[in-house]
């Protein structure tokens, strides 16, 4: 994969703290194509996960398991038409849906603004408890649903919003509706929002690749391990867990991060509501550079990736 | 009568004020009247005959001598007072003196805000309120390099490409003028309320309808031939086929101004109506430039081209950053590639720049240097 070294980057933060991210860019650009390269820089399975993996896919008969273990992380992209009960699972007897069938894996939802109102609803206590709960007639299962959320749109309905070579024809009410349609709790578990440019001809026939997921993988083992010490009294393991003790334990900032974050508040429309995800995706910065303290670099940096808080438009 | 008047809202303003609000009068009646009579007091006090031998119909002539008005003038005075409002009447010095020119001037306009300059020379900037991100930025931008140059920008303060339009001069600490279809006391739309407050402080406010008009769609077209009435050329940034913008355009035209127009996507309603004007011989405009230059202005290299250095101390790696942005946006990976910096570097370096004024980051994570 050419280019794009901002999407590389943040997409590398987004699994190295388990963070759920949402890729902004018109179509083409590569979004599915950055997804699908998610689960070669995620950590291999363990032996654990890889049996829970298996379970799962037995219980849904899929024959995707052709006898043996499943070692490969899954990646799941269910089409924007799925229903509730295909997303979540259910059916008689209940059958896992896809966010468990992404389990250990990455559950990309394409076209996040096409899905119904409803299924993206229903992600939401999944994605806090990370497993999910199926009751029917009488018979309850519980399924394991640890998934990284990976959703992809269009920056605007033409799709052309920020783009270097179309022209968005799209009104700002047109833009501000679209948008509105993924507000509110779902993309409140959506740590980082980034956008992602089409590449213009010629970087797109650059000889350049890039710096190869191998490297990558890499730095992320050494940040997920610096999380699994940091955190190996606590029940969690990754950053993107972290609730208010832990953030008041573990992300302490200067005077000098604490001021930026204020100036960001003031000057660029970033809500002081979104603190506390600025402190996560900084903390996994920080760990990326095998940093103890939060530098105000990394929270400048964090502060990048929260791009649907910012009033961009204008 | 005297103590509810001041200085700024005087026995003359009280009179013209009256004339005005009498069912009927309109601006052609009241300045017949005062072609006539001289002035509105003795309009006021003419007696039936007189007033139709001026060639008025009979049941005006009969509603001013009846002293049926629309609204009460003194409460009109009052709400003037309270609003910190002012009269500008067809004969006063702060009248502009290109509205005269053209057919059916409003006799007088309600004013907040600063004095109107004398020796103004306007543009008026109109376009769709359902406007594109593209037209909004042109707007702006365009806006925006003209206030610098010293040139006042006219609107009318409607959504989209006006609201971008007034937002650019005041960006640029220059004078724009915003002209209401609605009474001085009606914001409309209600979300540009702030943007309101700065003309008031930075610009003037003005319009021909009484206090508490509300929108109303009849009353926008009529406003319209103000703000072309008042500036020496229109730029129509985007408009539809049938739209309001191309009213404008048309007064404009008929009232001997020129009118201008920004091209867009040939597949984009919104810029059918401005390629329509450009078809019919509008003046396609890209840049300033192409605006001046029908006025024989020119603009000095120096003056508009300059690079704009920034004020504040930068440190090397912005420096770096900065080198490579231009007043067009530049991609965050062209930047990457072209400083070797790290992402995380230039993302962080460049929220700082933002911070600090001298960056601006738009759609697509484009940067460009702030203007100005
Ligand atoms: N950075 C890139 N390097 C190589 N090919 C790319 C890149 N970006 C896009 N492409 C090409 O463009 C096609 C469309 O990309 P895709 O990921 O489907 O875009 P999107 O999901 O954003 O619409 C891909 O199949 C790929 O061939
Ligand atoms: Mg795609
Ligand atoms: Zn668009």
């Amino acid at each position: 994969m050419k280019g794009q070294e901002n999407a590389k980057r943040a997409l590398e933060i987004a699994v190295s703290g388990a963070h759920n991210i949402l890729m902004i860019g018109p179509p083409g650009s590569g979004k599915t194509m950055l997804a699908k390269r998610i689960p070669t820089i995620m950590p291999p399975m363990s032996f654990e996960e890889a049996l829970e993996t298996t379970k799962i896919y037995s219980v849904a008969g899929s024959l995707l398991n052709k006898g043996g273990l499943i070692k490969k992380r899954p990646f799941r992209a269910p089409h924007h038409t799925i229903s509730d009960v295909g997303m979540v699972g259910g059916g008689h007897p209940p059958r896992p849906g896809e966010i468990s069938l992404a389990n250990n894996g990455v559950l990309f939802l394409d076209e996040l603004p096409e899905f119904k109102r409803n299924v993206l609803e229903v992600l939401r206590q999944p994605l806090e408890e990370r497993r999910i709960n199926i009751t029917r007639a009488g018979i309850s299962v519980t399924y394991p649903a640890k998934f990284m959320l990976v959703a992809a749109m269009n920056p605007c309905p033409c799709g052309y919003l920020g783009d270097r070579i179309h022209t968005c024809t799209c009104s700002v009410a047109q833009i501000q509706r679209y948008r509105s349609r993924i507000s509110g709790p779902l993309l409140d578990r959506i740590d980082l929002h980034i956008e992602v440019p089409a590449l213009s001809y010629k970087e797109l026939s650059s000889k350049e690749e890039g710096i190869g997921s191998k490297e990558v993988l890499e730095r992320v083992l050494r940040a997920r391990e610096i999380q699994r010490e940091r955190f190996k009294n606590f029940k969690i393991n990754t950053n993107s867990e972290m609730q208010a003790s832990h953030l008041k334990k573990f992300c302490k900032l200067d005077k000098e991060s604490q001021s930026l974050i204020k100036d960001a508040v003031e000057h660029l429309g970033i809500s002081a509501r979104v603190y506390s995800r600025i402190l996560k995706i900084a903390r996994t910065i920080a760990d990326l550079d095998e940093s103890d303290d939060i530098k105000v670099d990394h929270v400048a940096e964090a502060i990048q990736y929260r791009i649907l808080d910012r009033k961009l438009l204008f | 009568m005297k103590d509810i008047l001041d200085s700024s809202l005087s026995d003359k303003v009280y009179f013209w004020l009256s004339l005005k609000l009498i069912r009927g009068v309109g601006n052609s009646i009241f300045l017949r009247l005062l072609q006539v009579f001289g002035s509105p007091d003795k309009a006021l006090e003419a007696d039936e005959d007189d007033l139709i031998d001026a060639g008025i119909r009979r049941d005006i002539a009969r509603n001013i001598r009846k002293k049926d008005f629309l609204l009460d003038p003194e409460e009109e005075i009052k709400k003037l007072r309270r609003l910190n409002a002012r009269i500008i009447t067809y004969d006063d010095p702060e009248y502009p003196s290109i509205l005269k020119e053209i057919d059916y001037p409003p006799v007088l306009l309600y004013a907040l805000g600063r004095k109107i300059p004398y020796n103004q020379f306007f543009i008026a900037i109109v376009g769709s309120r359902n406007a594109s991100h593209y037209g909004m930025r042109a707007a702006e931008n365009i806006s925006y390099r003209l206030a610098k140059l010293g040139i006042e920008i006219v609107s009318g303060m409607a959504r989209g490409i006006d609201t971008y339009a007034h937002k650019g001069a005041l960006k640029a600490d220059g004078y724009t003028i915003a002209v209401l279809g609605t009474g001085i006391d009606v914001i409309y739309p209600r979300e540009n309320k702030g943007l309101f407050q700065q003309i008031r402080e930075n610009g003037t406010i003005i319009t021909e309808f009484p206090t508490g008009t509300p929108p109303d769609g009849k009353n926008f077209p009529i406003r319209n031939r103000i703000i072309s009435g008042i500036s020496r050329g229109v730029l129509v940034v985007e408009a539809a086929k049938r739209s309001g913008s191309l009213i404008t355009a048309s007064f404009a035209l008929n009232q001997g101004r020129e009118v201008f127009a920004i091209p867009g996507m040939i597949d984009s309603i919104r810029s059918q109506g401005t390629h329509f004007l450009i078809k019919q011989g509008a003046k396609l405009v890209e840049d300033v430039e192409d605006i001046l230059e029908e006025f024989g202005i020119k603009i000095e290299e120096s003056q508009d081209k300059k690079d704009h250095k920034p004020l504040v101390k930068l440190s090397n790696q912005e420096k770096k950053i900065y080198e490579c942005l231009d007043e067009t946006p530049v991609h965050i990976d062209e930047i990457i590639r072209s400083t070797e910096l790290d992402p995380s570097e230039v993302l962080s370096t460049l929220l700082r720049m933002e911070l600090k004024g001298i960056v601006r980051q738009m759609p697509g994570r484009l940067f460009v240097k702030n203007m100005g």
